[in-house]
């Protein structure tokens, strides 16, 4: 009986970069399951955001903006859900894994966390692309947005690399949320209203004025969503902020110093909240 | 007269402890700034949306009548997301949801009870937003032709109609997971399509607008911008055949309705958590 036991539950051990991928399976997993297990975020997720778009698209139709203001809300209303991903799902969450004692078992499992917050992001952004692109179908269909798409490829690539650029900023903020406590739900929290002025999430970030967006384009959001609107939409050149080709080169570098500064705070930021004792703590 | 004294002694207890865990994670002047920058930022987007598309025309009736509702829409964040929040944050933050069942607590009082905190972090925020159109929007509130007593009245009855629409939000959120933690701000966003809060209700298809005439907020809202500035809110028609005293009316008619058929669905969604085992329920995704 023994033999048996032993012979079936024995583990093959995985390392390197097969612990790695299996790591990060491990942790987008219960993202997207969970979806299907709470099928409610069909009316949370999608719904009730459709309809607060749909008040900001009133709004337009009532002080007689042009049409394609009424596309740039759905973008923007549709961008808020990674938005709120990151800033909820990603930043916050080492704080609520903490809360509840996941964060030490993630610590002394023989993992590396980038692996984690890769598969959180993976896992949410997954998920989010799933409610973003309803938002876009449904909020299109119900309010006749013309889109008039000069590239897809384009589009593609942009979105792409401000999903990886914006996923970053998020594996790199959760890592700061390591030594946080209450403070991280608070900072979450404020972190949104104004992130959707300054990144103008409803409107042409250009109308704020070159300083304020150049600044706001630290937010990965700002760039993709004004580069998105340029090539989605037949006026969105003119109401651009800079040519979509810098966009893009700017979303590269962001990419790339988010996730290589994910790495590195991620790894400072542990080695800290070990010293300090702030794995385990729990200040309520 | 002694059950009167227990709910009040809840709710009282309730209304503390949502006040410390609201503002002692920082330094009162931090928690200020925090408490201000969200709603100013929300209004802002409004502003800049108008500014962009009228080149800036604030004198306009149609942006005091947005600026103002989009202001008041503040406590139906606030007031619903603060009851609905209390549960999950007590359930899966604290894990202390299931200890408030076994004590002596009327939940439904503790719940509204937890609300008071966000009803006076929304207070400041509304004051702050309509204190910043007065000093730099042009907004235009004549304040010795503000009609005060029914203006307050408004208020009250409105924030009584709120605390009983975030009570069916708490029932739910007993019976829902952690990750739609923002049911309380989804359903306020949801509501502010249907409540004329930044839009008459002529702008909506007429086949949506019935929906904005159910909706009690909408009423609160008209009253609220007619007892502020009456004629400005009358250049408006969707709801000017309405005098002030029958909004009045209309709204404490809605709200007691409101307030019998939460009670009802609280205790409904109660029963269904508790045959279900989810009173003490930890999700995360």
């Amino acid at each position: 009986m023994q033999a048996v036991f032993n012979s079936e539950t024995r583990v093959k051990k995985s390392s390197g970069w097969q612990l790695f991928l299996k790591t990060v399976y491990a942790r987008a997993y219960p993202r997207l399951i969970g979806q299907q297990r709470e099928k409610s975020w069909l009316f949370f997720d999608v719904f009730l955001p459709l309809m607060a778009v749909s008040a900001y698209v009133f709004v337009y139709r009532t002080i007689g903006a042009p049409e394609e203001y009424v596309g740039f809300v759905v973008i923007g209303g549709a961008m808020t859900a990674f938005w709120l991903n990151v800033l909820w799902s990603m930043s916050s969450q080492l704080y609520w894994e903490k809360e509840q004692g996941n964060l030490a078992l993630y610590i002394i499992a023989p993992n590396s966390m980038m692996a984690i917050l890769l598969g959180m992001a993976l896992g949410g952004m997954l998920a989010t692309t799933l409610r973003a692109a309803a938002i876009v179908v449904l909020g299109g269909w119900m309010f006749h947005v013309q889109f008039q798409v000069s590239s897809y490829f384009q589009l593609f690539l942009v979105f792409l690399l401000g999903m990886v650029a914006l996923y970053g900023l998020g594996m790199m903020s959760a890592s700061l949320f390591l030594l946080l406590s209450r403070e991280a739900w608070h900072i979450s929290n404020l972190a949104q209203e104004p992130v959707y002025l300054a990144s103008g999430f409803y409107f042409p970030v250009k109308n704020l004025g070159f300083w304020t967006a150049a600044i706001a384009s630290i937010i990965p959001l700002t760039l993709a969503m004004d580069a998105m609107r340029q090539l989605a939409f037949a006026s969105g050149p003119t109401l651009g902020f800079l040519s979509v080709q810098l966009e893009v080169l700017i979303l590269l570098l962001l990419s790339v110093l988010f996730l290589a500064s994910a790495y590195f705070l991620l790894r400072y930021m542990e080695r800290l909240a070990i010293r300090e004792g702030r794995l385990t703590e729990s200040r309520r | 007269m002694r059950t009167d004294l227990g709910l009040l002694r809840s709710f009282r207890t309730a209304a503390w402890l949502g006040w410390q865990i609201e503002s002692n994670w920082t330094d009162p002047f931090l928690f200020a700034v925090y408490s201000i920058i969200k709603p100013i930022s929300s209004a802002a987007i409004l502003v800049v949306m108008y500014a962009v598309i009228t080149g800036g025309d604030f004198e306009s009736p149609i942006f005091t009548y947005m600026y103002l509702g989009n202001a008041f829409y503040i406590y139906v964040g606030a007031v619903m997301a603060g009851i609905s929040w209390a549960v999950i944050d007590d359930r899966e933050h604290y894990k202390t949801l299931k200890y408030i069942y076994v004590a002596p607590v009327n939940i439904p009082t503790y719940l509204i009870g937890r609300s008071v905190a966000k009803f006076l972090v929304g207070t400041i925020s509304v004051l702050v937003t309509i204190l910043f159109g007065l000093l730099f929007l042009h907004l235009e509130i004549d304040l010795a032709q503000v009609n005060w007593p029914l203006f307050l009245v408004g208020l009250l009855v409105g924030v009584v109609l709120l605390a009983m629409m975030g009570l069916v939000l708490a029932g739910v959120s007993l019976l829902i997971a952690h990750h739609v933690w923002f049911l309380g701000e989804g359903v306020a966003g949801a509501l502010y399509l249907f409540s004329g809060a930044i839009f008459p209700l002529i702008v909506l298809p007429p086949y949506l607008r019935w929906i904005g005439y159910l909706n009690p907020i909408t009423y609160w809202l008209e009253l609220l911008r007619r007892t502020l500035v009456g004629p400005i809110s009358n250049a408006f028609p969707t709801l000017a055949f309405l005098t002030e005293i029958k909004l009045l009316g209309i709204l404490v008619g809605m709200t007691v309705v409101c307030g019998v058929l939460s009670l009802f669905l609280f205790r409904w969604c109660d029963h269904r958590a508790r045959e279900r085992g989810l009173i003490d329920m930890v999700t995360n995704y």
